[in-house]
């Protein structure tokens, strides 16, 4: 299940109804995302979250579908926040659940990977000093080739 | 009329994130529309950067594509949430 909204992502109701969505799991793995008080350049006051509808939910359904078909999962959740986002509020949250716990914990590995890089999604930073864009790092494509390399084998 | 889409960085240079254009008829591919809007806010370069990527009617395309079907066009620099 796929969410993208504006409206605060509360980590703890959404992990409890996502654990009930998969009684017959042995494991479940969740990852939250918050905004950074501090970034390298200064204190945060503020995250802005531009997506582009349907290309941004479109990418991330596929992605969960990438999952599906890798690991076998039973159930999947990823939330995404977009719009204005203060310090220390959850930006993402990604849940998986399987049988074992070894294909939620790479399934969720790989969807942060791909939510990082690939999804549409622009960020902008507003500290003391000013506002700038944020774009991916080098070591987030570093992670998420990855995933690419196991693909080739 | 076609949409243009702005997003990211983008923004900063266009100071809009969406606007209907009526476009000169030899505008015809997305790479020259690329030109034609970099021209038109103040040759910056911003919109010609190879990592800017273009959509029409969102599907990622190249700047080879013709646009005289596209309803929406929209440039987007790298992205990424989490």
């Amino acid at each position: 299940m796929l969410v993208v909204s504006s409206d605060p992502i509360h980590t703890s109701q959404a992990l409890r109804a996502f654990e009930t969505r998969a009684p017959n799991a042995g494991g479940i793995v969740s990852f939250s995302g918050q905004v950074r008080g501090q970034s390298d350049l200064g204190q945060v006051r503020m995250l802005h979250l531009q997506a582009y509808s349907p290309m941004t939910e479109n990418g991330i359904t596929k992605a969960i579908e990438t999952a599906n078909a890798r690991w076998a999962l039973e159930a999947v959740q990823v939330n995404h926040r977009i719009g204005d986002i203060a310090p220390g509020e959850t930006i993402v949250f990604v849940a998986t659940a399987s049988k074992h716990r070894r294909a939620a914990f790479e399934a969720a590995d790989f969807l942060m990977d791909y939510l990082k890089t690939e999804a549409v999604f622009w960020k902008k930073e507003t500290i003391d000093t000013g506002t700038h864009w944020i774009e991916p790092r080098a070591e987030d494509y570093t992670d998420a080739s990855r995933w690419i390399k196991r693909d080739q084998g | 009329m076609k949409k243009v889409l702005y997003f990211g960085r983008l923004t900063d240079v266009t100071g809009i994130m969406e606007e209907r254009l009526e476009l000169p008829a030899r505008i015809e591919t997305a790479g020259a529309l690329r030109q034609w809007l970099d021209a038109r806010f103040g040759s910056t370069g911003a919109l010609l950067d190879p990592t800017v990527r273009v959509a029409i009617d969102s599907e990622i395309t190249f700047d080879s594509a013709p646009i005289a079907e596209a309803e929406e066009i929209a440039f987007m620099p790298p992205v990424g949430g989490g």
